[in-house]
C-alpha cells in the first residue's frame, strides 16, 4: 500500500515528464520499424558520401584511413573505439581519429577542421558530425569492446575516471555530482549513474543522437563538451585528451551494452 | 584553520600516488586539462585549477577521512560571510526567482543578461505547486514549517547555502556564496524563501 502510494507521488511529480518520454518513445518504435525515419540518418548518408569522395588538397577519399580494423574498414569500427593507434602514437576516438585521417591523409589543415565542429541549432550537420554519425551507424547492432590491451588504452582509462570524478570550476561540479547514483533528476530529466554498468549500457550507445529539442545531431565530443559548458568551465578542445579519455571510461562501463546510434534524445 | 587545511592537504596529495593503480597521479590529470583548453582566454583559466577542497574531495571522491573532514568543515566555516546588516532573512519573493533561475557564468552567458541564479529547483523540491524539480537534493518543502521558523534554523539554511561543507565535507552542493557565485544579499533572499512563513515553500 505504502509502495503504491510512493508510485502514485512519483508518478505525479514525473507527469510533464512522462508526456514527453511517451512522445520520444512512441518515436522510437516508429524508428525501429524504420530507421530512416530518424532525421540522423540525413546526416550519416551524408557522411557515408563525405567519407567516399575525393577531397582536400590531396584530392583523396577517406577509404584508406584506418579506423582500427584495417583501411577503409568501417563495419563494426565505432564499437571499438576509443583504441590505441601506433600512427598516431595515441589513444583516439573515432571523432579525433577522423580528423587525424582529414589532416594526415586528405591534407587539411587541423586547426580549420576543430575550429567550427558543431552546428548550431536547426542546421545540418557539420561535416565531422556527418562523418562520425555514418561511422557510428555502421556499428549499430554491435555491442561495445572497447580493448585495454595497449598500456595507453588504460592509461586513458584510469585518466577518465578521475576525470569523471574531479570536482572543479564555480559550482564545484564534477561528472560525478549529478551522474553519480540512480534514480536521480535535474527538474525533471533523468540522470544515469554512468558509473554504474547496467546503466551506462542503456545510454552510451545511444549517441551521437538526433536531439529533437536542437533539431541537429550531437555527437559524443559534443555532448561531454556541453557537461562542462554546463560545469562552468571554457569550451573544450574538439578530440581533446580529457574528452577521449572521459569517453574511453564511458565505453568500458558500458562493454558489452547495445549500439544504438544514431539515437533519439529530447 | 587555513595551515591545518594545506598540512592535511599536502598529505591528500601524497596519498593520491599511492591510491592510483596504473601509476596516475595528479599531475597526469593536470597535465591533460591543461593540453585540453588550449585557448583559454587567462580570466578563464583559473576555472581549470582546482582549489584544496576540490583537490581533496576528487582525491576520495567526496568521501574523506575524518581529520580531512574536520579541517574541510573547519575552513569552510571561516569562508561564511554575513551581511553587514547581520540580516539573514531578505525577500522571499526575490530568493524564488533566484530559486527557479540557472543562469549564469556558463560561456554563453556573457556579457551577462541577468544575475546569477541559485538554481535551486534544478535538485530541490520547495513550493510544492512547482512539479519541475530535481531529486539530486533532499525536499525543503515546508522546511522552515518543519523547524518553527527557528531564527537558529535560519542561519544554519544561510550557512548551508553559503558553504554546504561546513555541514558535511565535500558535500554535492555548490558553495554558492564561498565560491562567489552569489551575493550575500541573494543567499538572504533564498534563505528567507526557504524559512520565511509567507513563502510559498512553507504552505
Amino acid at each position: 500500500m505504502a509502495g503504491l502510494a510512493l508510485l502514485v507521488s512519483a508518478g505525479l511529480a514525473g507527469a510533464a515528464e512522462d508526456a514527453t518520454e511517451r512522445e520520444l518513445e512512441k518515436y522510437r518504435q516508429m524508428l525501429k520499424a524504420d530507421p530512416w525515419s530518424n532525421p540522423a540518418m540525413l546526416d550519416a548518408d551524408r557522411g557515408e558520401s563525405l567519407w567516399r569522395e575525393r577531397r582536400g588538397p590531396n584530392n583523396v577519399s577517406l577509404e584508406a584511413c584506418d579506423l582500427g580494423k584495417g583501411p577503409g574498414k568501417v563495419e563494426g569500427a565505432f564499437a571499438e573505439l576509443p583504441r590505441y593507434f601506433a600512427d598516431a602514437d595515441k589513444v583516439l576516438d573515432l571523432e579525433s581519429r577522423l580528423v587525424w585521417c582529414m589532416e594526415k591523409l586528405q591534407g587539411f589543415e587541423r586547426s580549420a577542421l576543430v575550429r567550427r565542429p558543431y552546428s548550431k541549432a536547426n542546421q545540418s550537420g557539420t561535416e565531422l558530425e556527418a562523418l562520425t554519425t555514418f561511422i557510428a551507424s555502421k556499428s549499430n547492432g554491435a555491442t561495445f569492446a572497447p580493448s585495454l590491451q595497449h598500456p595507453k588504452e588504460r592509461a586513458a582509462l584510469a585518466l577518465g575516471e578521475a576525470l569523471f570524478f574531479r570536482r572543479q570550476g564555480p559550482l564545484d561540479f564534477a561528472c560525478a555530482t549529478c551522474h553519480g547514483d540512480s534514480g536521480r533528476r535535474i527538474r525533471l530529466q533523468s540522470l544515469p549513474y554512468l558509473s554504474r554498468p547496467e546503466e551506462a549500457r542503456l545510454i552510451v550507445g545511444e549517441w551521437p543522437a538526433y536531439r529533437v529539442s536542437q533539431g541537429t545531431v550531437m555527437t559524443p565530443q559534443h555532448r561531454i563538451a556541453d557537461c562542462y559548458w554546463q560545469m562552468r568551465l571554457p569550451l573544450i578542445d574538439y578530440g581533446s585528451d580529457v574528452t577521449v579519455a572521459l569517453t574511453m571510461y564511458l565505453v568500458n562501463q558500458a562493454k558489452g551494452g547495445p549500439i544504438t546510434a544514431p539515437g533519439l534524445k529530447r | 584553520m587555513r595551515t591545518l587545511l594545506v598540512g592535511v592537504g599536502i598529505a591528500g596529495v601524497a596519498a593520491a600516488s599511492a591510491l592510483a593503480q596504473d601509476g596516475l597521479d595528479r599531475a597526469v590529470v593536470e597535465k591533460a586539462i591543461k593540453d585540453s583548453w588550449q585557448q583559454v582566454a587567462p580570466d578563464w583559466a583559473a576555472r581549470l585549477a582546482q582549489d584544496e577542497t576540490q583537490q581533496a574531495c576528487s582525491l576520495y571522491r567526496n568521501n574523506p577521512p575524518p581529520s580531512l573532514a574536520s579541517a574541510i568543515q573547519a575552513g569552510a566555516q571561516a569562508s561564511i560571510k554575513y551581511p553587514a546588516d547581520g540580516k539573514l532573512m531578505g525577500d522571499w519573493k526575490k530568493g524564488e526567482k533566484l530559486a527557479q533561475s540557472g543562469y549564469g557564468m556558463r560561456f554563453t552567458d556573457y556579457p551577462p543578461r541577468a544575475e546569477n541564479g541559485g538554481n535551486c529547483f534544478a535538485c530541490h523540491q520547495l513550493d510544492p505547486k512547482e512539479l519541475s524539480y530535481g531529486t539530486l537534493g533532499p525536499s525543503l518543502a515546508a522546511y522552515g514549517k518543519d523547524r518553527k521558523f527557528a531564527p537558529a534554523e535560519a542561519k544554519a539554511v544561510y550557512d548551508r547555502i553559503f558553504n554546504p561543507q561546513a555541514a558535511f565535507a565535500c558535500a554535492n552542493m555548490p558553495r554558492m556564496g564561498a565560491n562567489g557565485f552569489l551575493s550575500l544579499e541573494q543567499i538572504a533572499d533564498l534563505t528567507a524563501y526557504v524559512m520565511s512563513p509567507d513563502s510559498p515553500v512553507n504552505k
